[in-house]
């Protein structure tokens, strides 16, 4: 009944637009104005032009200004502040570049409306001004081109020897991260070998992966460089880390990397935010289906010393999994017909490790 | 006799052969009656085909609107039932809330149907068709019948890609832009079954219909220009369709060769794009494979296709804004200069959307110095049309406002661009709403506004009748404004680094601060959306009830305003007219009138001749 109801008065809605328009029409015919070739429509448009530019603008400047605190992710990086400072001065660049084009515009439009007995000014082309507006391009260009690479070569560029290695992988949905543990390597994994416990598809015959640990969250220490080798067993993901401008493709059959040096811990980007229960988060930033919105893990930023400590105390894969380390030995057993030298418990040297690492 | 003008047999057999400015035309309307099928139909007049893609497009676009509204709403309202949407959508509506795997198909046929289907067919398809004929001076394309294939490719691809919005397992669902894995594996989203296969082999026979139109465009532009028009004489409308179609011929076939690999990927097992992947409780056996290449070809095409977009538009409104400003364009060879740059520099740019892949940093320096230096043409044009505003005589017609509002938009989102281009802030803006914003403000928003430029403008020449003036200007306002208050503000939300293709951010903390702004943005979007009405209800209503044109409705100088208002097969009844001048000689000095048709001979112009001109009295 209400449908029925909501069809008929936006039916009588389109029978009153509807005879609006005609009657419009006619008007028009009658008054002449649809003969002139230049009528009032002509300045009402043109005074329009210039509201929109007025307060148009006033309110693009209201509404930035609203939300500008709003749209800075607080930055916990050494890169990120050096990326948002480069930001906001290319903004600054081509925020002049637009209120000098958008003005010039839309007064032009009004200025220059239609007047009876006016003609244009035939101006075909000037070759001076025309050099002098594709050289300032130009050169600006240049400048933003210069600042972006420099930045761009040092952000890509090596990670420093002495930082700290973990893993990320992305998969449908959620994230998975692993550790060298102490020995500083990460072993080799194969995607063959991916089952329901293991998930990273550690070949455990290899020595280095023994100590590996995997974590549900990202622990990283503060001010120590960071560097994030990436990769993805089913489709495409993205690691992105806003807090600390991170962003790098996760792909499949195609490890990536990223380095960073956090700059703040968890504690205190929590105090700053005034927030405690902030979070840095890692979402994931490229199209992999259903659960792709909700792809999500925290990272803790740690004092060094928290960091440390927050190492020593996981256990290695292969510990928590003593099925699956058996099984390899088993396998290499038989194949190789040697025995492998089973680690010691990994746990006491691992503070010594993880300061080495630092 | 035959030779001078192409029977209607010959366009049929596509082996018309035009040889402009000769006389002997004058049999050309004893042709027998057409049936309706051959005149509306399959028809071979390259005006019917214009119009045959305009209303296909605006189909399209409808149905792209629409599914944008559809996202929105979740977009705006994420904890909202959806229970009402029901009888529309189905079971994609499960307990009130809409299928996240859906929301994700909404997105991806939004931006195929829009890129693809109203951008590129709707857009150049119509105006190259129904323009380069008439303003070079010719009786027809090149070929009218590869013209007539050209568009039923078309019609056929858009019956594929619409069929596949209704099949079990939902249409497309890996984005706009298919990236494998997740495209190449069912196992991954339910989209990627049925629905991927049918827009592959959409966008198979829709590349075949820009490969057939293309080809024919650049042939008619080289050789069936009528006498007198040199390249340097013709309109930067015709500069700029010649233009894009070198660069779909050139790059529509490294798509072709992409959706090609990846068909044989998920239906012959091979590895072009696949390695090392374990989905579903399954370790595939495909190694060796990369993902990356599969962008690498995506883009090659992607890139140019923005391009493919915008350039047309550039063209219409260079052409409109001169017209009603009454001027000259500013800078004709500077214009077609920066055409020029722009098209070739478009091939050299794609990497750009890769930055953050994994791709080798060195590459990501040079396709950002690359990109960066396009800026430099753009930013030309937009000068030249700022000057060609600068004390011109305007008149508002609805299309010189789209024309005006196209500058506006072209700038806002361009200079964006600026920012993206630069590898070192990509990083942290790739994938985000930032992007989303720029993108839809600088091709798509400015070419929807130059397409409704160009319906405006030539809607007399196409139907012999006028638009309303008046709802054009309330269309003009309501979508300029909307357009503003949509993307203006999604540049806070991407510059707080909110992902794109996210059903809903209520998971994140780093993500909780725009709920109402976004709500604003969709209610702004789809208040827009129905604005679109006003536009449609104008064209439909116009073409039959309209106020009757005359033949030069704008005192316009390019050659199809000399053509009368009942446009028959063959564009001019008598001689085609020879062509003495170029084409924006508006408001010359010492002129009788402020305009002076291309065809008009300088003898006849002596008061307002220049000096070097006088030689060719």
């Amino acid at each position: 009944m209400t449908t029925l109801g909501i069809l008929l008065v936006l039916a009588l809605l389109l029978v009153v637009f509807g005879l609006l328009f005609r009657l419009q029409i006619l008007t028009s015919i009658f008054s002449g104005s649809s003969t002139r070739e230049v009528g009032t429509s002509n300045r009402v448009n043109a005074i329009l032009c210039l509201i929109f530019l007025v307060v148009g603008g006033a309110a693009f400047a209201w509404s930035f200004a609203d939300s500008y605190d709003k749209m800075n992710p607080p930055i916990a990086s050494v890169h990120g502040l050096a990326t948002e400072k480069m930001f906001w001065s290319s903004m600054i660049v081509i925020g002049i570049a637009f209120v000098l084009t958008q003005v010039l515009l839309f007064w032009y439009s009004y200025k220059y409306q239609h007047q009876d007995g006016r003609r244009a000014f035939f101006f075909p082309h000037n070759n001076k001004i025309e050099v002098i507006w594709t050289l300032i391009p130009a050169i600006v260009m240049a400048a933003l081109v210069f600042a972006g690479w420099k930045e761009w070569t040092r952000i890509t560029g090596p990670a420093p020897k002495d930082s700290v290695v973990l893993e990320v992988m992305g998969k449908q949905f959620n994230w998975l991260v692993r550790y060298p543990g102490r020995d500083q390597k990460l072993g080799v994994v194969n995607y063959r070998l991916i089952d329901a416990t293991n998930e990273f598809g550690f070949d455990l015959s290899d020595q280095n992966g023994v100590d590996d640990f995997t974590a549900g969250e990202i622990h990283v220490p503060k001010g120590h460089p960071v560097l994030l080798r990436i990769r993805s067993r089913d489709v495409l993901h993205a690691v992105y880390m806003p807090n600390f401008r991170v962003q790098m493709y996760a792909v499949p059959g195609m490890p990536t990397k990223f380095w960073f040096t956090p700059t703040k811990t968890t504690d205190e980007m929590r105090a700053q935010m005034g927030n405690p229960n902030f979070n840095y988060e890692l979402a994931c930033n490229q199209i992999c289906g259903r659960g792709h919105f909700a792809m999500k893990m925290s990272i803790v930023v740690d004092e060094p010393d928290d960091y440390v400590n927050w190492f020593a105390q996981q256990k290695s894969f292969s510990e928590q999994n003593p099925d699956v380390l058996a099984s390899f030995k088993q396998k290499s057993d038989k194949l190789v017909e040697k025995a492998t030298v089973v680690p010691t418990t990994a746990a006491a040297v691992v503070p010594a490790a993880a300061k080495a690492s630092l | 006799m035959a030779a001078n003008f192409p029977t209607h047999e010959q366009v049929q057999g596509g082996i018309g052969v035009t040889e402009p400015g000769h006389a002997h035309d004058a049999h050309h309307d004893e042709h027998h009656e057409q049936s309706f099928l051959q005149k509306y139909v399959f028809s071979t007049d390259h005006k019917v085909i214009a119009k045959q893609f305009l209303i296909t497009g605006i189909f399209w676009a409808i149905i792209g609107g629409t599914l944008s509204s559809l996202f929105r709403l979740q977009l705006g309202w994420p904890e909202s039932t959806m229970e009402w949407l029901t009888p529309f959508l189905g079971k994609w509506i499960e307990a009130g809330k809409l299928n996240p795997e859906f929301y994700l198909a909404l997105v991806t046929m939004h931006g195929t149907i829009m890129v693809f289907f109203v951008l590129t067919a709707g857009l150049s398809g119509t105006f190259s068709n129904f323009l380069i004929p008439l303003q070079i001076g010719a009786r027809d394309m090149a070929s009218g019948f590869m013209n007539m294939l050209s568009y039923w490719f078309f019609f056929l691809s858009s019956v594929v890609m619409f069929s596949s919005l209704f099949i079990e397992t939902g249409p497309a669902a890996a984005g706009w832009t298919i990236y494998p894995p997740l495209s190449a594996l069912p196992q991954a989203i339910s989209g990627s079954g049925a629905g991927q296969t049918l827009w592959l082999v959409s966008m198979a026979l829709f590349i075949i219909s820009q490969l057939l139109g293309g080809v024919n465009y650049i042939t008619t532009v080289i050789n069936l220009r009528t006498q007198g028009m040199s390249m340097s004489k013709l309109p930067l409308t015709i500069w700029s369709f010649f233009l894009t179609a070198i660069l779909g011929l050139l790059s529509f076939p490294v798509l072709f060769s992409a959706a090609l690999l990846l068909i044989f990927d998920r239906s012959f097992g091979t590895s072009f794009f696949l390695s090392d992947i374990y989905i579903a409780g399954q370790a595939l056996s495909n190694t060796g494979g990369s993902p990356i290449l599969f962008q690498h070809l995506f883009w090659f095409l992607g890139h140019p296709e923005v391009y493919i977009v915008i350039m047309p538009a550039m063209g219409m409104v260079s052409e409109i804004l001169a017209t009603n400003a009454r001027k000259p364009i500013f800078g004709y060879r500077a214009m077609i200069g920066s055409l020029l740059g722009i098209s070739l520099l478009s091939f050299i740019v794609w990497a750009h959307h890769m930055f953050v892949t994994g791709m080798n940093p060195f590459l990501g320096s040079v396709f950002m110095f690359l990109t960066l230096i396009i800026a430099v043409p753009s930013a030309v044009k937009v000068f030249n049309w700022l000057a060609t505003l600068w004390r011109g005589n305007i008149r508002f017609t609805t299309a010189m406002l789209f024309s005006i509002g196209f500058v506006s938009l072209f700038i806002a989102g361009g200079l964006t661009g600026i920012i993206l281009g630069n590898a070192a802030l990509d990083i942290q803006l790739h994938n985000t709403y930032f992007v989303v914003a720029h993108f839809h403000l600088v091709m798509g928003s400015s070419a929807f506004f130059g397409l409704w430029a160009g319906v405006y403008h030539w809607f007399p020449k196409m139907f012999g009748r006028m638009m309303d003036e008046k709802l054009g200007y309330i269309h003009f306002w309501l979508t300029f404004i909307g357009v503003y208050l949509v993307f203006l503000p999604m540049h806070y939300v991407g510059i707080a680094g909110f992902p794109r293709r996210y059903y809903a951010w209520t998971g994140f903390d780093t993500f909780s601060q725009f709920a109402d702004l976004n709500k604003f943005i969709s209610v702004a979007a789809i208040v827009a959306f129905f604005g679109q009405f006003i536009f449609i209800f104008n064209f439909f209503y116009s073409i039959f009830r309209g106020r009757r044109a005359t033949e030069n409705p704008w005192n316009s100088t390019t050659l199809e305003w000399t053509t009368p208002v009942e446009l028959g097969h063959g564009n001019w009844p008598g001689e085609i007219p020879a062509v003495h001048r170029w084409p924006y000689d508006y408001s010359k000095p010492g002129a009788a009138e402020d305009f002076i048709p291309q065809n008009v001979p300088y003898s006849q112009t002596q008061s307002s001749n220049l000096p070097y001109e006088k030689e060719m009295e």
